[in-house]
């Protein structure tokens, strides 16, 4: 036994059998699922011979369009795990009280939540926002891709590379219990010793490249690309949230990824930023993650407030109202987001000087936020307004939102937030404006641009049943957490002594488990769309009579969008056009000029999750090798200087033919 | 800010003028550019060098705000001299992304200072060796 | 322009709705770089207000007036600024599109800036053989994360340069090739002015306090 182990530590590291969690039969049997269910999926893929497809249309796709499909199917993949930790913490919390401990012991409960709010907030809610914005931004602006196409393939796959790290942390080894901001210096090596707290660091930090260039990307498409006429203020509201939210992204990650760097250099060095001794104080830590956590929430937000822009707008048959105070909120938003950091930890123990200054802040910020609610009920006034389910959806999110913006402000009241801190309360609150605002927002923009993606409408009877049991599951699910928060309940307890709590725990519990019929239906209205495709297919490209250029291609868009650019007069280009009787030219088509698909993204992303892993168990070769690897082939690719190809006029002519004769068909019917 | 105004068609859009290889040429400056900005950032780094290890000044306040002026000034100087920033590169774009970020870097260093200073001040000051010890004492 | 009507409705107010040119969208990527070190610059930020932070926490270890070489750190500067003026050089010499002075240039840049790292690594060798190593204190964690950042940047700066000379010198100073070298000239500027606030704030104002 010895003698083997100085080879095995240099060749595995930490890394032992007993990384593996045989004797956990929860985590063990999770893990046989998910791998029966891989072998599956693969098994699947290669006996139908899709690899091939995959791999050149998909995996090494550059057109935007597609990696935004990606994203949001990672996000639904993601969804289901996070979801499962919650259905986890429900039935403990409603079942662990008195001398039942329930199902989990505390040191797995502890993993849970810390799972459940890093893959939400980094692999759900930022992979919706990201996939929005690259389907539906370049088309709003009449532009044939993104800025950086490569970049953009790259910044998916890692991304995804930092949701498998997160994923394999789940059947080798352990993941992090710090909580998803892994607060120090619970988080240092002396109180997390294992390999959880890496692998959260390493996740992140691989998907952050990804987040930070996808920023930069966008911020550069947005400024550069847009089609001729559309001036700053002409722009869509959608692709002002987008621009607003990828400046936060560029301005607030670098944040992020310095603190977590800084932690890492006291884990794996031995350095004293935000250790209990030599100088080092971890209340550094609290601030610094928060000077990146606070506008992280406006990243996740702002977006969605586009997408309730568009469909309230399109949905009531007018153009927005107010929409410079639109744009002028956002924007003030935007650079309010970096001043209310502290509220976070109003208790920390900060003088009132500090504590005051900050909870103004946050008061203020929620004037913008208010301009906005009131932007979207006076766009509904006299509308025309059609019920379809993205418009349920936004009715829904105004009145969950504003009653969620209502207990925040309530918790930025300094005094208040010594009463409510760290409580249910608190954790009512963000599940109410993320909810409410993020997740509706993003079942509002996928039923409403999935048309647009696919050709085919989402099934609006199931649509209806999903969102139903999102409603009425939150509200059942969070309700009772207020109450308890109100009475002083403590957040992420696996065990309750008092046993009259625990009804409203049950309850909270019931709630989740209308939400899961929400998932389900969900997933149920995906399965019957594609099914009843040809019944809910959309030939005209406008099925909603959208008032922006993407309504203005074909369902789905050829791969270059436009075949030739609109030239933009007014905001709500496209009813513009349509009012006055645009017409699409039949003739005269030229080649465009596309960028070529590569692997290369798909290999350096790959090559930082195996670097990740080796990082998080010390295998230092393994660590070692990968990056230099990586390197090297960053540097191979950047000797490719043949990275466009045109697509002929032939070509263009052929589909751009065959959309206008089945449009026309449509007007004969 | 930029886009042509209404109804003038794309034509009028600068973004349209230029031919495909034709795209605006970065600013590559000048030798006497260089050159000044070479002289100008030797002079304001030999300064505060001086001051420190000649030990010129009785005072390490001043030192000290002297030191950081000049190098804020140099920074000026770097900025304009080796990075060519104006207000018009990129359309004002290059000079905003700038402005942006100072703001940000402003509020992170300042916020921060604050902000561990008033914890400081107000909770209980740890021995120098840490918790550890002072629990286990 | 006339064959650009490609579209409308004809008459008074007439609008052209559809460009018939193919779109010649600004090459985004000198852009997209500067953004990125804007980024790179709050990287920065927060290493500098960690030193902020943890300049005065020695934890009963040396103090910056104890383990800082002044005469060290000036000649490194030196260096630094060499480099820096090398590369605007070396840019020059581009736009007149002289390929061998261009590479010369940027070769004694790339030197420069070999040199620099070189010393850097010497006085944190030096540091770490004192009992001045990154473990100590919680001042000597800030310094070295921060300082040792920049080095990183350089160092990256360096074999991004060597890549670069590479390409030029093989398939010439093309419009790619001009941009990827505008990228880096912006990279190493961009090092420089940090230098510039590493130098005062960390060691002269540290030695200072």
């Amino acid at each position: 036994m010895e003698h083997g182990s100085a080879l095995m530590h240099v060749l595995l590291g930490k890394l032992t059998l007993d990384a593996i969690p045989y004797d956990v039969p929860l985590i063990f049997w999770t893990g046989v699922v998910v791998a029966v269910l891989t072998v599956a999926v693969l098994g699947t893929i290669t006996a139908a011979g899709w690899w091939g497809y995959l791999w050149r249309e998909w995996f090494t796709s550059v057109d935007h369009k597609k990696i935004g499909i990606m994203y949001l199917v990672l996000a639904v993949i993601m969804l289901l795990r996070g979801f499962s930790d919650a259905i986890l913490m429900r039935l403990q919390q409603a079942m662990a009280f008195g001398g039942n401990m329930g199902f989990l012991p505390p040191e797995h409960y502890n993993q849970i939540f810390t799972a459940h709010g890093t893959i939400m907030i980094f692999f759900v809610a930022m992979p919706l926002v990201v996939g929005l914005m690259n389907y539906v931004v370049p088309m709003q602006i009449g532009g044939r891709d993104v800025a950086f196409p490569f970049l953009n393939n790259f910044s998916f796959w890692m991304t995804a590379s930092g949701a498998m790290l997160i994923m394999v942390s789940l059947f080798i080894g352990s993941f992090s219990r710090a909580g998803w901001l892994a607060m120090a210096p619970l988080s240092e090596a002396a109180y997390s010793p294992g390999v959880g707290v890496d692998y959260y660091i390493w996740g992140l930090q691989i998907a952050g490249v990804g987040t930070l260039l996808s920023g930069i990307n966008f911020v550069v498409t947005i400024v550069k690309m847009r089609a001729p006429g559309m001036s700053m203020m002409k722009m869509p509201v959608f692709t002002w949230t987008a621009l607003c939210t990828n400046i936060l992204i560029v301005a607030a990650f670098p944040i992020l990824t310095a603190t977590l760097g800084l932690l890492s250099l006291d884990r794996y060095l031995g350095m004293h930023f935000f250790t209990n001794s030599a100088g080092g104080e971890a209340m550094m830590y609290t601030n610094l993650i928060w000077i990146w956590g606070h506008p992280e929430v406006y990243i996740l937000i702002l977006p969605m407030f586009g997408v309730f822009s568009e469909v309230i707008s399109t949905f009531s048959g007018k153009r927005l109202f107010g929409y410079s105070s639109m744009v002028y909120a956002t924007a003030a938003i935007t650079l309010l987001s970096y001043l209310v950091w502290l509220h976070h930890f109003f208790t920390m123990g900060s003088g009132a000087d500090v504590n005051s200054f900050f909870a103004i802040t946050t008061m203020i910020i929620s004037i913008p936020t208010g301009v906005k609610i009131f932007n979207w009920l006076f766009t509904m006034y006299r509308g025309r307004i059609r019920f379809e389910v993205p418009m349920l959806w936004s009715l829904a999110f105004l009145f969950t939102f504003v009653i969620g913006g209502m207990t925040g402000v309530m918790l930025s009241v300094a005094p208040a937030d010594f009463v409510l801190h760290n409580s249910l309360f608190l954790v009512a609150h963000f599940h109410n404006v993320i909810i409410g605002g993020v997740v509706f927002g993003a079942f509002a923009g996928m039923n409403f641009w999935f048309p647009k993606a696919f050709g085919f409408r989402l099934d609006p009877f199931w649509g209806k049943v999903s969102f139903w049991c999102w409603l009425v599951g939150y509200w059942v699910a969070f309700t009772p957490l207020y109450v308890m928060g109100l009475m002083g309940v403590t957040r992420r307890l696996s065990h309750f002594t008092d046993p009259s709590l625990q009804i409203w725990f049950e309850i909270a519990g019931v709630g989740a488990a209308i939400i899961l019929v929400g998932i389900a239906a969900f997933l149920v209205q995906i399965a019957v769309s594609i099914r009843n495709r040809h019944a809910l297919a959309d030939t005209t490209g406008d099925p909603w009579d959208g008032r922006t250029l993407e309504w203005s291609t074909s369902s789905p868009p050829p791969h270059y969008n436009f075949a030739f650019t609109p030239v933009v007069h007014d905001r709500d280009a496209w009813t513009d056009m349509k009012r006055r009787g645009a017409e699409r030219p039949t003739a005269g088509f030229s080649p465009i000029h596309m960028p070529k698909n590569t692997g290369a993204g798909f290999v350096l992303a790959f090559l930082s999750f195996v670097c990740g892993f080796g990082l998080v168990w010390h295998i230092w070769w393994m660590a070692g090798a990968s990056f230099l690897a990586l390197i090297a082939v960053a540097i191979g690719h950047s000797f490719n200087y043949h990275r466009d190809y045109h697509i002929p006029a032939d070509e263009v002519r052929d589909v751009e033919q065959t959309f206008a004769r089945r449009v026309a068909e449509q007007g004969a019917v | 800010m930029s886009g042509a105004p209404e109804d003038q068609g794309y034509q009028s859009d600068p973004r349209y003028l230029h031919s495909h290889e034709g795209t605006p040429e970065p600013e590559h400056g000048t030798l006497r550019g260089y050159l000044t900005g070479f002289v100008l950032a030797a002079i304001l780094t030999v300064i505060p060098f001086w001051l420190v290890m000649g030990d010129v000044l009785d005072s390490a306040a001043v030192t000290t705000l002297l030191v950081l002026g000049l190098g804020a000034v140099q920074i000026v100087v770097h900025m304009v001299y080796f990075l060519h920033m104006n207000s018009r590169s990129e359309g004002g774009w290059n000079l905003m992304a700038m402005l942006f970020t100072l703001i940000i870097v402003g509020v992170t260093l300042a916020g921060a200072l604050w902000v561990m200073h008033n914890m400081n001040a107000n909770m209980m000051h740890l021995p120098p060796m840490g918790a550890e010890e002072m629990l286990h004492r | 322009m006339s064959e650009t009507t490609a579209s409308g409705a004809v008459g008074p107010g007439a609008s052209i709705f559809y460009a018939t040119e193919e779109p010649h969208p600004d090459n985004g990527t000198l852009l997209g770089f500067w953004i990125y070190l804007m980024s790179d610059c709050l990287i920065f930020a927060v290493l500098f207000a960690c030193y902020a932070v943890y300049g005065g926490s020695y934890a009963g270890g040396p103090t910056p007036g104890e383990v800082f070489d002044l005469h060290g750190l000036a000649l490194n500067t030196a260096m630094l600024l060499f480099s820096s003026i090398t590369y605007g050089f070396a840019m020059l010499e581009m736009a007149q599109r002289r390929r061998t002075r261009t590479l010369a240039w940027l070769a004694v840049a790339g030197l420069f800036a070999v040199a620099f790292v070189g010393f850097e690594v010497n006085e944190f060798a030096h540091m770490i053989a004192e009992g001045a190593g990154p473990w100590r204190s919680a001042f000597l964690s800030s310094f070295f994360a921060l300082v040792a950042t920049h080095g990183l940047h350089v160092t990256s700066g360096i074999i991004w340069l060597a890549t670069l000379m590479i390409q030029v010198g093989r398939y010439g100073l093309t419009a790619e090739n001009e941009r990827r070298l505008s990228c880096l000239s912006m990279f190493w500027h961009f090092l420089d002015l940090v230098w510039v606030g590493v130098f005062s704030f960390v060691y002269l104002v540290g030695v200072l306090r």
